[in-house]
């Protein structure tokens, strides 16, 4: 285990998948509990489509994957509150534009760049100090964003009162659609885009699971996240399996426990 | 001054035009049953009066201010509980509290706590303080929510179809609790209901609305029977019952 601990490459991803799955426990309460598990497979899409067009202009992913998925966010959220579709709808159809655009940049590239696949997939020697940066950066975002707990944990439950209270409702779906695409971007070297939406659901589904209050809720999925991104991480480095689908498959077995014990506690 | 007061006031919704030209002075200290058929603007009335609609002419005054400016303590909102989502993790108390604090509790304090406790007392609810949400029957949930009206101690309680969802004892108790608390009080209530019924026994005024106002004044004169017929388009025989038993006593 120390000896784990002394590779470099292995206490950056470390570093990053705690900090990552923190920051995503935390998002993906309000995520599950608003009925949008299905916005962090599309701004996942919207990341893949972000690198194509960075390894295209061969420019480091990161700057040119960040704006990208943002703007798709902020579009996703527009044209929801403009059409009136339900949100399912709009995802889907920014998520076939986004990865189509994908798929057409990355075709004008001579050679595929092995940076897509980890990308794609995740990978713990691909995470570099730049990847920890941004990492706590937007662990950092996450945690300003805490004073606005209680506004947009009343807006998730009843919209409708939250907004006849005056909360500036509108302004924070905005605000978090932008924080889940950076955070969605930041997040995809550790864990890779094709499984960072479930980095969001199952932490908060199986806390919902568990606990009778909203406040639980998010204390108990901020702490299965990382307690599943630190075994996940050190035993996919044991058993050299991929680190992301190791912390998703980990964090499927805690979903399962979770389910048990609910089960058994209604019966 | 005059608690509500919308002067010809319109609101489209898209392209269809959910109220034209409603005017109407809500004296403060009324109960005012709003009904009328489906798709009438009572809703959207409501929406409007709490400034969640944007208003396409005319103008809307709560208590003499616009919506936007009204002191948020002053008003209370009860929606219909049908749209609530009832797999959030709350306890009852968390939900009394959010009313309080006008924000979702992270752990609720001391003072909140007696706020909520003492708000549902009110309902006959003290026992469910903590209770999850997930538990309730409709009935009890619509308690819960009305004792989150009430904790803030309003000027102006608005409800959305409050009696749906709930069964007929259930509904009978929140007109009990409205009833009472509005002679305790010297609140405005605007209520939206299907229920015409209930109208004619607990509302001191009823608002009868079909986009445009039919009529409004006391609830017997407002839901008499030719009244009655041009909301509905047809003969109101089913209504005039509504129209004709006693008061009950308050």
């Amino acid at each position: 285990m120390s000896e784990l601990l002394g590779l470099a490459f292995m206490q950056r991803a470390l570093i990053a998948g705690v900090l990552m799955a923190l920051t995503a426990g935390y998002y993906g309460v309000f995520v599950v509990q608003r009925g949008l598990s299905f916005l962090g497979s599309g701004l996942a899409h919207a990341a893949f489509g972000g690198v194509a067009l960075a390894l295209l202009l061969n420019q480091e992913p990161l700057w040119v994957a960040v704006p990208f998925t943002v703007l798709v966010a902020l579009l996703i959220t527009w044209v929801r509150e403009r059409s009136g579709l339900g949100a399912d709808t709009v995802i889907g159809i920014f998520f076939a534009l986004a990865m189509a655009l994908g798929i057409v940049f990355l075709s004008r590239i001579p050679t595929y760049a092995t940076d897509a696949f980890s990308i794609l997939f995740g990978s713990i020697l691909t995470v570099s100090w730049a990847d920890v940066i941004a990492a706590a950066v937007v662990t950092g975002m996450a945690s300003l964003t805490l004073p606005l707990w209680g506004n947009w944990a009343y807006a998730t439950f009843d919209r409708e009162s939250a907004l006849a209270d005056k909360l500036p409702v509108r302004r924070d779906d905005y605000l978090l659609s932008v924080l889940l695409a950076v955070t969605v971007v930041a997040a995809a070297k550790v864990v890779g885009i094709v499984l960072i939406s479930a980095f969001l659901v199952i932490p908060a589904a199986a806390a919902r699971l568990v606990t009778r209050r909203f406040s639980a809720m998010t204390l108990a999925a901020v702490g299965f996240g990382a307690v599943a991104a630190l075994l996940g991480l050190t035993g996919s480095y044991f058993l050299d399996l991929p680190s992301g689908a190791t912390i998703i498959l980990l964090q499927c077995l805690g979903f399962a426990g979770c389910l048990s014990i609910a089960w058994l506690k209604n019966h | 001054m005059y608690a509500v007061e919308t002067t010809a006031l319109s609101v489209d919704l898209g392209i269809h035009r959910a109220l034209e030209n409603v005017d109407l002075q809500v004296e403060a200290g009324s109960f005012v049953v709003i009904t009328g058929p489906n798709g009438a603007g009572k809703s959207t009335l409501l929406r409007a009066i709490l400034g969640l609609v944007p208003v396409s002419g005319g103008d809307v005054r709560v208590f003499d201010k616009p919506p936007a400016q009204v002191a948020r303590e002053s008003v209370a909102y009860v929606p219909q509980i049908k749209t609530l989502d009832r797999s959030f993790p709350a306890l009852s108390c968390e939900l009394v509290a959010s009313g309080f604090c006008h924000r979702w509790p992270w752990r609720v304090s001391r003072r909140a706590h007696g706020a909520a406790v003492e708000a549902l007392e009110l309902v006959g609810g003290a026992h469910l303080a903590h209770r999850p949400l997930s538990e309730l029957s409709g009935g009890e949930l619509q308690r819960v929510y009305l004792a989150r009206a009430l904790v803030r101690d309003p000027a102006l309680i608005l409800l959305d179809e409050p009696a749906t969802g709930i069964d007929m004892a259930g509904e009978s108790d929140m007109y009990r609790i409205l009833d009472d608390y509005h002679h305790r009080s010297d609140v405005t209530i605007l209520m939206v209901t299907h229920d015409a019924l209930a109208a004619h026994h607990h509302a001191s005024h009823a608002l009868l609305l079909n986009r445009r106002v039919i009529s409004y004044g006391p609830a017997r004169e407002a839901l008499a029977p030719e009244y009655l017929g041009q909301a509905f388009g047809h003969g109101a025989h089913t209504h005039r019952g509504c129209a004709c038993g006693e008061e009950h006593d308050v």
